[in-house]
């Protein structure tokens, strides 16, 4: 199963950048997840929001329409954990309005461009990934 | 075309989200535990991701602006403030806790369960508040 992982990511990989090119290319604009939704959430995107409505409702649907077509499992192995839970998505959303970019935005868009703020950006949300790790699981042994 | 161009973006995005298992928060996790069973898978995604987008902005340098017309993003001055790298890290300690960044968040949310919709409510919340908290980082700097 690991050795067919690593190509599952390769080609999905291919699939979400193919997906930023349309974006860039045809719309002039960054994919980025968290710009888009948040735009909408405080206002600041409201003059391009049927673009990012139809972003979000493909983005939502189409996993939807390929489960079917999938033996494999495809749980999320979500925690259960609400005190975690509303921790972790305030942070996440708090931290990506802040810094104006997730892993879509300065990750796979802002390193394709050799931006000097993607790049930092990355490096700190996955060091800071890391220590999480360490924290959460290793230390406190929340999840 | 505008529409068009943000439907095809949206489901290529969701579509490699789901069959790179980026909506497993188990492979998000075993890649940032690099002290636990460590899986690399994310960084195939990454590398695959970052190939067809550097394309695409090889691209943009040979053309003046989009099949829409609306212009290419500018490149932003390079300055590393404390907003992005403050805001980078408190995303990166909320992604480890859950597994979760914003475009998977949504892409599962047809079959992630009630925790999948717990984490995007707080989510949402969070990026409601967020230029109350930017000022807040802001002010703190101000007065340092």
């Amino acid at each position: 199963m690991i050795e067919q992982d690593w190509i599952w990511g390769l080609v999905g990989g291919l699939m979400i950048g193919a997906g930023g090119a349309v974006y860039l290319l045809g719309n002039g604009r960054i994919m980025g997840a968290s710009g888009i939704l948040g735009g909408l959430i405080d206002g600041s995107g409201r003059s391009t929001a049927a673009e990012r409505l139809v972003f979000l409702a493909a983005l939502l649907v189409t996993p939807a329409l390929l489960i079917p077509l999938y033996s494999v499992d495809i749980s999320t192995h979500v925690t259960d954990n609400w005190a975690v839970l509303v921790a972790a998505g305030l942070a996440v959303g708090i931290g990506t309005r802040i810094a104006n970019g997730c892993t879509s935005g300065h990750g796979v868009c802002g390193i394709s461009r050799l931006s000097l703020r993607g790049i930092a950006a990355t490096v700190a949300f996955l060091v800071a990934g890391g220590v999480s790790l360490v924290v959460f699981r290793h230390i406190l042994g929340v999840i | 075309m505008r529409l068009i161009f943000s439907a095809l973006a949206g489901a290529l995005f969701g579509a490699g989200l789901f069959v790179s298992g980026m909506t497993d928060t188990r492979k998000v996790q075993g890649w940032l535990d690099i002290f636990g069973n460590w899986d690399p898978t994310l960084a195939f995604v990454m590398g695959g991701a970052i190939l067809p987008m550097a394309l695409a902005w090889w691209v943009t340098t040979r053309r003046s602006a989009s099949l829409i017309g609306v212009p290419f993003p500018p490149r932003a001055e390079p300055v590393l403030d404390r907003r992005l790298i403050g805001g980078s890290v408190l995303f990166g300690l909320g992604w480890g806790l859950a597994g979760l960044c914003p475009g998977p968040a949504i892409a599962s949310l047809s079959y992630g369960g009630t925790g999948g919709l717990v984490f995007l409510a707080a989510m949402l919340a969070g990026m409601a508040v967020s230029p109350v908290m930017a000022r807040l980082l802001d002010s703190s700097r101000a007065a340092a």
